[in-house]
């Protein structure tokens, strides 16, 4: 494989993107799951899905488009959604959750007449449900590692606010943080880094890899920081496993990803309970 | 007589078409440990949203340390201590420590990090409210009446001047509501520190509090503690609008 990785482009670009994919959703994922938000990454990924879609259509009617990355107009698409999925929210304060029904079959319908419209589908947009080791282009790479900067330099500048906000947001506005501007700048690069990811898990898995490492993490963390860096290790062992597999095996890296996540996961339950068994046997 | 810290001049507040607060006046003096009483639904917790600048009253007047409450920047200075079971999940991931250190999240300022001997100040923190020994726990560990202590915890670790407390009592052990007040009382005393909190249970005030103000979308008493010990039935139960029982 690193043979393979040495002397074809499209694999250093699949393999790289990985790496860094695997280090950004699961630590954004960090803060998306204990502020009990998984499900908004599904909603914005099938927005995404909508522009990607949308991209691969007008490339067909319009052949001048044709040399936009559809990634473009995929983030385009979900950084709307995460800023309508905000409005949605307090419009139905009591409801909250709505927004993301609304934004998901929004996402899903519009996905769907632009891919009828482009005559059904095809071998692009399936690599962009599940995942591709061969379609990641150089471009997708440096849209990754774009994405990549601008999430450390949110988290370097804002950690401590994200702290506060994700733990007691009625704790954060009392002491006059900025909640609000902090809150939807973190919906923004959220949105992004579903974009991201999608080109190597796919648009229909991309929360599996936000949430299944951090699920794994909290299993076994001690603390914020310790969980984080458990669901990097989680994240990056899954990305790593899966796309060795997924190129060996000629599989959709989307699937072995997470069925890779899945087991971790499992290891990590049963692990667990087992030295929990084992100690109460020694006590 | 010291200066008022807290004044609030005929404050009116209603959200659309119900009347919450209606022309309320008091003031709390530096130094003072005020337990603000109502029934459920009296207007306590937008009281004290009103006086954290997370409401906006329709009317009336906020001065907080001297300057109106609009333009009121030193938020630090007055520590929130929110109501527990509504506020957090108890299955979050962090720390005693690092829920404590966060408290200085403003004090410190956007753009700039803790520092790190920060972490002697977690301790004094910590020590104020005698959780010093749980600091490496997760915090869903923790009993309530323990967790409500690291959020006081939290909110001194930013050296407030006020601290103010929504149904702290709530989540603690009978048994040991006396020994949470005795801590705020010495914070109270030894470090000077104003407290406000507001509760709908008559039972838990104790002789540790100095001041009382009973509280149903208007203030219907507000005194030192002795003199709502004085107070009639009938003039709580007016205040109560049923009738309650008073227990000494």
């Amino acid at each position: 494989m690193i043979d393979a990785i040495i002397n074809y482009e499209f694999l250093q670009n699949a393999f790289f993107s990985g790496l860094l994919i695997g280090i950004i959703a699961p630590l954004l994922g960090v803060f998306i799951v204990v502020r009990r938000m998984s499900l908004i990454a599904d909603a914005l990924s099938h927005v995404t899905l909508a522009g990607i879609a949308g991209s691969l259509y007008l490339s067909q009617t319009f052949t001048v488009l044709a040399l936009i990355n559809p990634i473009y107009l995929g983030i385009v698409a979900s950084v709307s959604g995460s800023i309508l999925i905000e409005r949605l929210r307090t419009l139905y304060k009591h409801y909250e959750e709505l927004a993301i029904p609304i934004i998901m079959s929004g996402g899903i319908g519009l996905s769907a007449i632009f891919i009828s419209l482009a005559s059904g589908f095809n071998t692009d947009i399936m690599s962009y449900l599940f995942g591709s080791v061969s379609a990641v282009s150089r471009q997708d790479l440096w849209v990754v590692i774009a994405i990549t900067i601008v999430v450390f330099l949110f988290l370097y500048t804002f950690f401590k606010e994200m702290f506060v906000l994700s733990f007691d947001e009625e704790f954060a506005k009392a002491s006059g943080l900025p909640a609000k501007t902090i809150h939807l700048l973190f919906m923004v690069v959220v949105a992004l880094v579903i974009a991201a990811s999608m080109r190597i898990v796919g648009i229909l898995l991309v929360s599996s890899l936000i949430t299944l490492p951090v699920a794994a993490s909290m299993r076994i963390a001690k603390g914020f920081k310790q969980t984080i860096l458990f669901s990097i290790l989680f994240g990056e062992a899954a990305v790593i496993l899966g796309l060795v597999s997924a190129f060996y095996l000629n599989l959709a890296p989307g699937g072995t990803i997470v069925v890779t996540s899945i087991l971790i996961l499992l290891i990590v339950i049963l692990g667990k309970k087992a030295a929990m068994k084992m100690k109460a046997e020694r006590v | 007589m010291s200066e008022p810290i807290i004044e609030m001049k005929n404050v009116s507040f209603q959200y659309e078409y119900t009347q919450v607060l209606n022309n309320i006046s008091f003031k709390v003096n530096e130094g003072d440990f005020l337990a603000i009483l109502g029934p459920n639904g009296s207007g306590k917790s937008t009281l004290l949203k009103i006086l954290l600048g997370l409401l906006k009253p329709q009317s009336g007047e906020i001065k907080l340390f001297g300057q109106p409450n609009e333009t009121f920047r030193q938020r630090e200075w007055i520590g929130y201590v929110s109501q527990k079971s509504n506020a957090f999940n108890s299955g979050f991931p962090a720390t005693v420590e690092e829920v404590v250190k966060s408290g200085l999240t403003k004090k410190v300022g956007m753009f700039k990090r803790i520092p790190k001997d920060a972490l002697l100040q977690v301790q004094d923190a910590l020590k104020a409210v005698g959780m010093e020994r749980f600091s490496k726990k997760n915090i869903g560990e923790l009993s309530g009446g323990q967790q409500q202590r690291v959020f006081i915890a939290r909110a001194l670790i930013a050296k407030p001047k006020i601290l103010v407390m929504d149904e702290p009592t709530v989540g603690i052990d009978h048994e040991n509501v006396q020994s949470f007040y005795d801590m705020l009382y010495s914070l109270n005393k030894e470090q000077n520190i104003t407290i406000i909190l507001v509760t709908h249970d008559v039972d838990t005030v104790s002789n540790r509090i100095s001041h009382v103000a009973c509280l149903n979308q208007t203030i219907h008493f507000h005194g030192y503690k002795q003199e709502f010990d004085e107070i009639s039935q009938e003039q709580l139960d007016k205040w109560q609008g049923h009738a309650v029982r008073k227990i000494h």
